[in-house]
C-alpha cells in the first residue's frame, strides 16, 4: 500500500513541477477544481490544459468516465457537490437544469469571459447556464470517385441520395451503397430526430410536455428511413457510427451521413484506407421534403458549474476552464474538434459541420423531456423498421411509451 | 449447533448482506410505489451557438415547492407496476377486446416492452441453463480422464469463455459473426447463402444469443462438476468396480448421485444468472430483436440521460418475483431434502 | 484415472476416443475466439475489425500498409503507456485479492454454520440469500450512489470491495454450504468429542479437507470481482478504476480513434495473470480431497 502511494506521488510530481508557470498564467489564487467529464479525447484536450492550473493553493481533480451521465445528478446534488465542474452537452445539461443544480454564470462571464464569443453562452431566460466550446453534427461523406465515374452530381437532398444509391447499385459497383447509424436504441432515435428536424417538425405541443409526433411529417420521416434501408446491409438495425466508419473505409458503402467529430479518421491520408480518404467529398447533411434545412441535429459540448460549491471553488473552476479553452489550445489541436472558441482557424475537415450549421441546421431540442422522447423513439421504431407494423402504429407506440415515462417523471399527469 | 455459535459464525455474512442487499432492496420496493413529484413547466427563451428558440423549461421555484410537499414523490400505489412499460393491464384488456384471432393477441402483447423482454428472458433461461450444464458435465467427465500433465492447460482453455469479460467477449464474437467475419462468412459458405446474416433476423438473433450464453456459462458447471468428481470417495468407486459395474453403470449409480447436490446448486445459480442476462444484448446490439428484464432496468437507469428510478424499481421487483416463481420447484426440492436430513429441524 | 484403468470394459477404448474427440471440439470452441483475439491484438483496427474480409485479420494487410510490418504493438503501447493501463491493473489486483479473501473468510464461516445447523431458519436464510441475489446489481448500485456520495466514500477502492463482497455473498455462501455438506459431520463432531471448541473443530478438522471447495469458490469469487462491471464502473473514480471499466472507456464513444485496439490488447494482457492463477491452483483442485480421504 505504501509503495503504491509512493508510486502515485512520483508520477504526479513532474506534472506539478511543470505546471508552476502555467498556474501563474491561470491567475487563480486558491480553490478546488473538480471536474466530471465524459471520457472522449476532445474533452481531454481542454481538461489537460485546465489541469495546468494546479498550484500549491489550487487543486485540480479530473474524473473522466463513460458513466458520467449516470452519476452527475447524484454527485452534484449533495452539498458540497463532489464536482465543481460538469462537462455537459446539449442532452446532458437538461437533467442538471431540471434538478436545479446549475449555477448562473453571468457574474463570471463578465469578470473572466472577455475571450468568449456571445454565441458560446448557453442562456435560458437571459441567464447563462453553461459555456459551449465545441460543436458537432452529422454531415455527408461521399465517394467522389464513384459519383463522378457515374456522372452523378454530389447529392444535396435525400431524394438525390436515394437516386444515387439506385444508380450505384444498378451499375453493380456496390450491393449496398448506403449505410446509416440505425442501431436500435439511441442511434435509431437520433436518426428520426435528425430527419424530423429537417422537416421543421415539432416534437411537443408548445409550452407543454404533450408529444406531437404522430402526424404526416413523422410518417414521412419513417417512410424515408425505411426506403433508405433498401440500399443498406441487412443488419442495418445493428449499425453504429463506428460500423459506418468501417463499412465506408472498407469500400463497402458510398454515401454516409456521419458524425463530424469522426472526420479525421475518414480523411486521414495515413489512415486505414488512404485511397478512399483521398476520394472522399464532404458536404452538409442532406435536406428532405422540399425544405432547405440540413437533416442533422446540431450539438454543442461545454461545461457548467455546480450550484452546491463554495463561491471560491466556483470561481477557480470557471477560470481554470477558461484557461483550458483559450484560443491557442484550439489552434494547437485544430483537428481534435470543431471548436467554437474565438480565433479558431477551422481546417478543411471542419467544413462539414460548419456548413451544416451555416446552412440552417437546427439544434437538438434542449428541453427536460427530450431525453425521454429520444429513448421512446429508439426502442419503439424497431418494429416498423423491420416491417412488422405500420408507420402510424409505430408513432402511436412511441407516444404511448413516451407518455408512460413522462408520467413517471412527473412531466405529465 | 447452538443458536449462539450459529449466529457468531454467520455474523459477518449476515451483516454485509443486510447493509448492502437488504436495506437497498427495501428502499427499492418503497421507491417502486412512487412516481416523481409533478413539475411546473413554463416557456422561456433558450439561446446557444445555433441561435435562439422558445423552449419549455421547468419552473424551478414552483417545482421546488412541490418537491418539499412530497420528498419521496407522488404516491402511485401499484400504478407503475400496471403501466404500459410493465404489466400493461389496460393495454392487454384492450388487446383482448379488439383482437380477432389468438395470433393477433400474442403478437400485440409481444409488442409491449415488458412482455417482449420477458419472453426472451424466459426462452434464454430455459435453453441456456440445461444445455450449459450438460456441456459442463461432459467436459468435466472428459477432463477427468485425461493425463494429469495436460490437465492444467486444458482447464485453463476451458475456462476462457467465462474469464474473458463479457463486454469484450461479445464484442469480438459479434465481429466474428458479421457477414464478413470469420464465423459469419463460414456459415454463409456452409449454407451456401450469401445473404445469411445472423444479426438481421429475430430468430437467428435469439439463437446466437443462446449459443453465446451456453458458451459463456458452460465453464462454470464444468469447474464445479470437476471439483465434485474429485470428491468421489475412491473406495465407493473401487467397490462398484469389484461388483462388476460397467462404466455407464458407475456413472449412473455412483457419479450422478454424488454430483446431485451440486446439480441443484448449479441449476439455482445458473437459472438466476441467465435470468439476469444483459451484457450480450448490449454487446450484440440485439435490442431490436431481443431485450431482457435486466436490460430494461439498465435502460431505465443508465441507457438514457434521464433516470427512471420508479420504473426501474418496479421492473426489479417484478424480476425478483419471476425468479422466485422460476425457482419454486428447486426450492421445494431443497426444502424436502432439508427436512429429510434434519428431521428434528422443527424442534427449534 | 480409475475409470480408464478398468479392464472390464470392452467399450472403454471406444468411449475414451469419443470423449477425447468431444473434448477436442470443446477446446476449439472454447478457446478459438480468444486465440483469434490474441492474434488480432497485434493488428491495426482496420484489419481486426475489417468489414472487407476476415482474412485481413489473419494476414494483416492494413497493418503492413500502416506500420510496415504484419505485427504491431500499437495496441499494447497505447493501452499500457498512453492510457496507463497498469494503474487499472494494480487496482484490479487490489480489488480482486481483497474481495476473494474477505468473501472466503465470511463465506467459510457462514457456509459451515449453515451446513451444520439443523434449525429451520437455516433454510430460510439460504432462501432469502437466494432471493436477494436475484435483485439485479444495477438496481442496487444506483441505490448506493446517494448515500455513498453523502458519506464521502464514493470512488474509493474499499467501498467497491465491501460492496462486491456483500453482493457476492449469497453465491459464496451457497457454494461453500454445498461443499461443506459433502464433508461428513462425524469429522467435526468427533473432534468436538475430543475436546475441541466449535471453532477449533471448524479450523482444525474441517478446513483441511475443504481446500478444493474453498479454492473452487475462491476462483469464482475472484472471477466475479475481476469481471464485474456494474459495481466498479459506477462506484469507482477514474484514478481507482479497475480493468473492466477501463477497457470499456477504451471502447468509449464514437470520438476516439483506434482506441478499440487498446481494448483488445488490454483484454489479452488481462488474461495472462488468470492463466498463471489457474495453472497454479488447478493442482490443488485436483489433488486435495481424494488424498484427504473422507473416510470419517
Amino acid at each position: 500500500m505504501t509503495r503504491l502511494c509512493a508510486l502515485a506521488t512520483v508520477c504526479l510530481l513532474p506534472l506539478i513541477c511543470a505546471s508552476n508557470f502555467a498556474a501563474a498564467e491561470c491567475g487563480i489564487e486558491s480553490g478546488s477544481v473538480r471536474v466530471l467529464s465524459n471520457d472522449i479525447d476532445s474533452l481531454g484536450v481542454v481538461l489537460n490544459e485546465a489541469r495546468q492550473c494546479v498550484s500549491d493553493t489550487v487543486n485540480v481533480r479530473i474524473n473522466r468516465t463513460t458513466e458520467h451521465k449516470s452519476i452527475q445528478v447524484s454527485a452534484l446534488a449533495i452539498d458540497p457537490a463532489i464536482y465543481s465542474v460538469a462537462m455537459v452537452s446539449t442532452n446532458t445539461l437538461p437533467p442538471l437544469l431540471s434538478a436545479g443544480l446549475v449555477r448562473p454564470l453571468d457574474e463570471y462571464v463578465e469578470k473572466y469571459g472577455q475571450d468568449l464569443k456571445p454565441d458560446q453562452l448557453i442562456k435560458i431566460d437571459g441567464k447563462t447556464v453553461a459555456i459551449a466550446f465545441m460543436a458537432n453534427s452529422q454531415h455527408l461523406f461521399m465517394r467522389g470517385d464513384i459519383l463522378s465515374d457515374l456522372g452523378i452530381p454530389p447529392p444535396k437532398t435525400y431524394q438525390e441520395v436515394l437516386n444515387a444509391a439506385r444508380t450505384i447499385k444498378e451499375a453493380g459497383i456496390m450491393k449496398y451503397p448506403l449505410a446509416a447509424a440505425y442501431e436500435a436504441g439511441w442511434y435509431l432515435g437520433n436518426e428520426f430526430v435528425n430527419n424530423y428536424l429537417g422537416l421543421g417538425g415539432q416534437f411537443f405541443e408548445p409550452g407543454s410536455a404533450e408529444p406531437s409526433i404522430n402526424n404526416p411529417k413523422g410518417v414521412q420521416v419513417l417512410q424515408l428511413m425505411k426506403e433508405m434501408t433498401e440500399y443498406m446491409p441487412p443488419e442495418y438495425l445493428t449499425l453504429t457510427a463506428d460500423d459506418l466508419k468501417k463499412l465506408y473505409l472498407d469500400g463497402k458503402v458510398a454515401i454516409i451521413n456521419q458524425w463530424g467529430s469522426m472526420v479525421n479518421s475518414h480523411l486521414d491520408p495515413n489512415g486505414a484506407a488512404p485511397e478512399i480518404s483521398d476520394a472522399t467529398l464532404i458536404a452538409p447533411a442532406p435536406t428532405l421534403g422540399g425544405y432547405d434545412i440540413p437533416a442533422a441535429a446540431l450539438w454543442w459540448d461545454g461545461f457548467t458549474i455546480a450550484k452546491n460549491v463554495s463561491d471560491e471553488d466556483a470561481e477557480a473552476s470557471f477560470r481554470a476552464m477558461m484557461y483550458g479553452m483559450r484560443s491557442s489550445v484550439a489552434n494547437e489541436h485544430p483537428n481534435a474538434a470543431t471548436w467554437l472558441i474565438k480565433g479558431y482557424q477551422a481546417p478543411e475537415g471542419a467544413k462539414g459541420v460548419l456548413d451544416t450549421i451555416s446552412s440552417g441546421g437546427r439544434p437538438y431540442p434542449m428541453n427536460p423531456f427530450m431525453g425521454i422522447m429520444h429513448a421512446a423513439l429508439g426502442s419503439e421504431l424497431t418494429d416498423f423498421m423491420q416491417g412488422r407494423e405500420s408507420a402510424e402504429q409505430a408513432l402511436a407506440d412511441v407516444e404511448a411509451a413516451y407518455r408512460t415515462s413522462a408520467r413517471a417523471s412527473g412531466f405529465l399527469d | 449447533m447452538t443458536h449462539r455459535s450459529f449466529f457468531s459464525f454467520m455474523l459477518p455474512s449476515l451483516l454485509a448482506m443486510f447493509l448492502f442487499i437488504v436495506l437497498p432492496t427495501g428502499s427499492i420496493i418503497v421507491q417502486s410505489f412512487y412516481t416523481e413529484h409533478g413539475k411546473a413547466l413554463s416557456l422561456a427563451e433558450n439561446c446557444g451557438p445555433f441561435g435562439c428558440e422558445q423552449t419549455t423549461h421547468i419552473d424551478l421555484a414552483i417545482t421546488e415547492e412541490l418537491r418539499e410537499e412530497a420528498p419521496l414523490g407522488k404516491f402511485n400505489g401499484l400504478g407503475t407496476y400496471l403501466d404500459r412499460a410493465h404489466l400493461a393491464v389496460d393495454e392487454i384488456s384492450k388487446i383482448f377486446e379488439e383482437s380477432e384471432s389468438a395470433g393477433e393477441v400474442v403478437s400485440r402483447i409481444y409488442n409491449l416492452p415488458f412482455y417482449k423482454a420477458l419472453s426472451f428472458t424466459i426462452a434464454y433461461t430455459f435453453f441456456a441453463t440445461p444445455l450449459a450444464m450438460m456441456v459442463g458435465f461432459l467436459v468435466a467427465m472428459a477432463v477427468n480422464n485425461i493425463p494429469k500433465k495436460i490437465k492444467g492447460p486444458v482447464i485453463f482453455l476451458s475456462l476462457l469463455p467465462y474469464i474473458v469479460t463479457p463486454l469484450i467477449g461479445s464484442l469480438t464474437l459479434f465481429w466474428m459473426i458479421n457477414s464478413n467475419g470469420i464465423i459469419g462468412a463460414t456459415l454463409q459458405f456452409i449454407f451456401n447463402d450469401p445473404d445469411l446474416s445472423l444479426k438481421a433476423s429475430p430468430v437467428l438473433t435469439w439463437v446466437t444469443l443462446i449459443v453465446y450464453g451456453i458458451w459463456h456459462m458452460a465453464p462454470f458447471p464444468f469447474v464445479v462438476y470437476y471439483a465434485g468428481l474429485q470428491t468421489i470417495p475412491q473406495d465407493t468407486m473401487e467397490s462398484a468396480m469389484i461388483d462388476g459395474a460397467s462404466k455407464w453403470e458407475r456413472i449412473r449409480y455412483v457419479v450422478i448421485p454424488h454430483l446431485f447436490p451440486l446439480t441443484t446448486f448449479l441449476a439455482l445459480v445458473l437459472m438466476m444468472d441467465n435470468f439476469r442476462i444483459f451484457e450480450p444484448i448490449v454487446g450484440f446490439s440485439a435490442e431490436a430483436n431481443a431485450t431482457s428484464l435486466s436490460w430494461s432496468i439498465y435502460n431505465d437507469l443508465n441507457g438514457q440521460v434521464d433516470k427512471l428510478y420508479g420504473s426501474a424499481a418496479s421492473t426489479s421487483v417484478l424480476t425478483v418475483i419471476c425468479v422466485v416463481i422460476l425457482l419454486i420447484p428447486v426450492l421445494l426440492r431443497t426444502w424436502r431434502s432439508f427436512k429429510q436430513k434434519n428431521p428434528d429441524g422443527s424442534a427449534s | 484415472m480409475i475409470i480408464a484403468a478398468s479392464p472390464a470394459d470392452s467399450k472403454s477404448n471406444k468411449t475414451s476416443v469419443i470423449a477425447f474427440a468431444l473434448l477436442a471440439i470443446w477446446l476449439v470452441v472454447a478457446a478459438f475466439p480468444f486465440l483469434w483475439t490474441l492474434w488480432g491484438s497485434f493488428k491495426v483496427e482496420a484489419d481486426f475489425f475489417s468489414r472487407q474480409t476476415w482474412e485481413n485479420a489473419l494476414y494483416g494487410v492494413k497493418t503492413l500498409q500502416a506500420t510496415g510490418s504484419a505485427f504491431t504493438m500499437d495496441g499494447y503501447e497505447g493501452a499500457w503507456i498512453d492510457r496507463e493501463f497498469w494503474r487499472a491493473f494494480l487496482n484490479t489486483a487490489i480489488v480482486t485479492v481483497s474481495v476473494t479473501a474477505i468473501s472466503l473468510v465470511f463465506g467459510t464461516l457462514g457456509g459451515y454454520a449453515l451446513s451444520r445447523s439443523r434449525k429451520k431458519y437455516v433454510f430460510w436464510i439460504l432462501i432469502a440469500a437466494l432471493v436477494f441475489r436475484a435483485m439485479p446489481h444495477i438496481t442496487l448500485v444506483s441505490g448506493y450512489l446517494m448515500p455513498f456520495f453523502e458519506m464521502n466514500i464514493w470512488g474509493a477502492l474499499p467501498t467497491s470491495i465491501i460492496v462486491l463482497v456483500a453482493i457476492n455473498q449469497p453465491f459464496t455462501l451457497w457454494m461453500l454450504h454445498s461443499f461443506f455438506l459433502s464433508i461428513p459431520k462425524d469429522l467435526d463432531e468427533s473432534a468436538m468429542v475430543d475436546g475441541c471448541t466449535r471453532f477449533q473443530a471448524f479450523r482444525l478438522a474441517v478446513m483441511p479437507v475443504m481446500w478444493p471447495g474453498v479454492i473452487t469458490t475462491g476462483l469464482f469469487s475472484f472471477l466475479l470481482s475481476y469481471n464485474d462491471f456494474a459495481v466498479t464502473s459506477m462506484l469507482l473514480s477514474q484514478d481507482n478504476q479497475t480493468m473492466v471499466p477501463k477497457i470499456n472507456s477504451f471502447l468509449g464513444t464514437v470520438q476516439s480513434d483506434g482506441a478499440i485496439m487498446y481494448a483488445v490488447a488490454a483484454v489479452v494482457s488481462a488474461t495472462v495473470p488468470l492463466f498463471m492463477l489457474v495453472m497454479f491452483f488447478q493442482r490443488y483442485i485436483v489433488s486435495g480431497l481424494t488424498a484427504g480421504a473422507v473416510k470419517g
